[in-house]
């Protein structure tokens, strides 16, 4: 018996021990891997397509270069679209590792729990009910997306606590209610709102605008610092209400101020690009499973998120060249097909 | 029965404080001091509120009235990390995340030492390994918590608990579930702490352990205090009887010489006691 431990990891200390920090290598190897893959995957994406670009040119015309015809491919039709996969991607990698380690449930993803929902049934209401589109819609989904998360935290809190397996539960009754809501109202839609409408049912990518990819940058810019902050509350919050206040955590404000930064992240994306689902369930469970942290993975998960998005769009545009398909039902295939795996090797290692 | 006059300001007391979840109020006017330097233990039967109280003292359950204060000042008031610095909990309801390694989890006990920017500092590092080998845990320090048994389990939560370096330490029955040969390696380490110079407040099950390893005890009966003191002054039969329900014979324990309580049989057979 040892009284020294070996302490994995690299201790990394600054400016006088100012600034410290200890760096696992491994995390860190896995999400430099994953942010290469995603990069190849967003060049990929930009240089294909009915022009085709070699991939040096488009490197060329993303650091300034390049021929006018490329630089016009490039920058003004590709470049919008993959930009929104890949904050969106960034966005719900972050929510989804934030509502999972909250609840502690891999279920507890704002997806599964009807934030989704219920930011399209917003937009629903605003399209079909008071006639509005565009802007409106958006602000429409924006409402509807916090309300619905407002009030399934306030139905999963008990004695002031949280109870994840509650916010699971109160989450899909609601998403389901949700649901019901949004075909009842595309069942009484005129045609011409539906096919306005259909824009909310499927997240989709299908003609962004750099003024779509600048409303994500801005909030981007806005919400991710926060992020850095919540990591380290999120690290103290996954071990019990108790243990957390113990360790000097204002537990109520800072669970407050995590699900209003991970339902805001979640509503930006669902109002950019709709309602995309299973990368806010999957992407933390694989980033966590590649990187083997105990810590909630906030990093490895966002990128994790931009390259599930981005490959989903990829694969949707080019699976079937005659019928390109909206990322939002690859990413369900793929998502379907993953939460089947993981249930059932988590039901045989008895451990769901 | 007082300590006021012994022991120096009590750094932690509860004062005249009503206790309450939602609707039940679980004590009232209820008034406990924590001497400085002593090991108190918390006894009473179950729902007697002695989980409560140390919530309360924990700053965990906010008094619906009356205040704790620690080192004279209102507990609610302080900034929270640093309450945290001075004050270490052990909770019952902690829960490993999946996976995490025992190094990691006792690293975590640094939080109310560390900011955005410093988060491994060398005083970090030192209190992770001190706290590793107090608890002899250094040996497991990269095993995954959830492969531990249940009394390694409890001293990793311990080491977490004083890698926090906090002179005052809550324990929320810290033996709770744990087979007897575990429960003795948790005590005998807290009575370590203890004469380590650190405050302890535990909740204890067991009146003959808790009889043994404090030098305070606080009996507690529907959320009132019953007795307090030194075990061998205030632990009877009648004591037992009044806040248990329990006839029994009290007798001094011949490893300690502490109180010892034996229930009586249900048939009582006199059996004569070799003298």
């Amino acid at each position: 018996m040892s009284d020294h431990a070996a302490i994995p990891g690299r201790a990394i200390r600054l400016a006088g021990g100012r600034v410290s920090a200890r760096v696992p290598m491994r995390p860190v190897v896995v999400t430099g891997c994953l942010f290469v893959a995603t990069l190849a995957a967003a060049v990929f994406a930009v240089g294909t397509g009915e022009f085709p670009v070699p991939p040096g040119e488009v490197v060329s015309v993303l650091v300034g270069g390049g021929d006018p015809g490329s630089q016009f491919i490039v920058n003004e039709l590709r470049l919008p679209r993959v930009v929104c996969a890949l904050l969106c991607g960034v966005a719900l990698g972050i929510s989804g590792t934030v509502f999972q380690t909250l609840t502690r449930n891999p279920l507890g993803s704002p997806d599964i729990v009807g934030f989704q929902q219920g930011a399209v049934t917003g937009a629903l209401f605003v399209i079909t009910i008071v006639e509005g589109t565009g802007t409106s819609a958006s602000v429409g989904a924006l409402v509807g997306g916090m309300a619905t998360a407002a009030v399934v935290y306030v139905l999963s809190i008990k004695d002031r606590r949280l109870s994840g397996f509650r916010l699971v539960l109160v989450g899909i009754a609601i998403s389901m209610l949700m649901l019901a809501l949004n075909d009842y109202m595309l069942s009484r839609a005129r045609v011409e709102d539906g096919q306005e409408a259909t824009r909310w049912l499927l997240g989709s990518l299908n003609g962004r605008t750099w003024d779509d990819a600048t409303t994500l940058l801005i909030a981007g810019a806005l919400l991710f610092p926060v992020c850095a902050l919540a990591g380290r509350a999120l690290r103290v919050l996954e071990l019990g209400e108790d243990g957390a206040c113990g360790l000097g955590l204002r537990v109520e404000r800072a669970r407050l101020g995590l699900v209003a930064i991970a339902v805001a992240l979640v509503a930006v994306t669902t109002v950019a690009i709709g309602p995309v689902a299973f990368v806010a369930l999957t992407a933390p469970q694989i980033a966590r499973r590649l990187t083997r942290s105990a810590q909630p993975p906030l990093l490895a998960s966002a990128v994790t998120g931009a390259l599930i998005v981005q490959v989903a769009d990829i694969a949707g545009q080019r699976l079937v060249p005659s019928t390109p398909l909206p990322v939002g039902v690859m990413t369900g295939m793929v998502g379907g097909l993953y939460l089947i795996w993981l249930l059932a090797t988590e039901w045989r290692s008895g451990r769901a | 029965m007082e300590i006021g006059t012994r022991m120096s300001r009590p750094p932690l007391h509860a004062q005249d404080v009503c206790l309450a979840y939602d609707k039940r109020v679980v004590a009232e006017h209820l008034d406990v001091a924590i001497p400085a330097g002593g090991f108190t233990a918390i006894v009473g039967p179950n729902a007697c509120g002695k989980s409560t109280l140390l919530r309360a003292l924990a700053r965990m359950l906010k008094p619906r009235s009356g205040t704790v204060l620690l080192d004279g000042r209102a507990i609610g008031e302080l900034p929270s990390k640093q309450v945290a610095r001075r004050l270490g909990l052990l909770s019952q309801t902690s829960t490993a995340p999946d996976g995490i390694t025992v190094v990691d989890l006792v690293a975590r006990g640094r939080h109310p030492h560390q900011s955005l920017l410093r988060q491994w500092s060398r005083d970090d590092e030192r209190a992770v390994q001190e706290a590793m080998a107090a608890t002899r845990v250094a040996d497991l320090a990269l095993r995954p918590v959830d492969e531990l048994s249940g009394g390694q389990r409890q001293r990793v939560w311990l080491a977490m608990a004083l890698a926090q370096e906090t002179e005052l330490l809550l324990l929320d029955e810290p033996t709770t579930f744990l087979d007897i040969q575990h429960q003795i390696e948790v005590l005998d380490l807290c009575a370590e702490l203890h004469e380590q110079g650190r405050t302890l407040v535990a909740v204890l099950h067991d009146l003959n352990q808790a009889c043994r390893y404090a030098d305070h005890l606080i009996a507690l009966r529907e959320g009132a205090v019953v007795a307090r003191g030194a075990p061998a002054d205030v632990v009877d039969a009648e004591l037992v009887e009044r806040v248990f329900g329990v006839r029994c014979r009290v007798m001094p324990d011949p490893e300690t010489g502490t109180p010892m309580i034996v229930p009586a049989a249900r048939r009582a057979v006199a059996v004569e006691v070799p003298s």
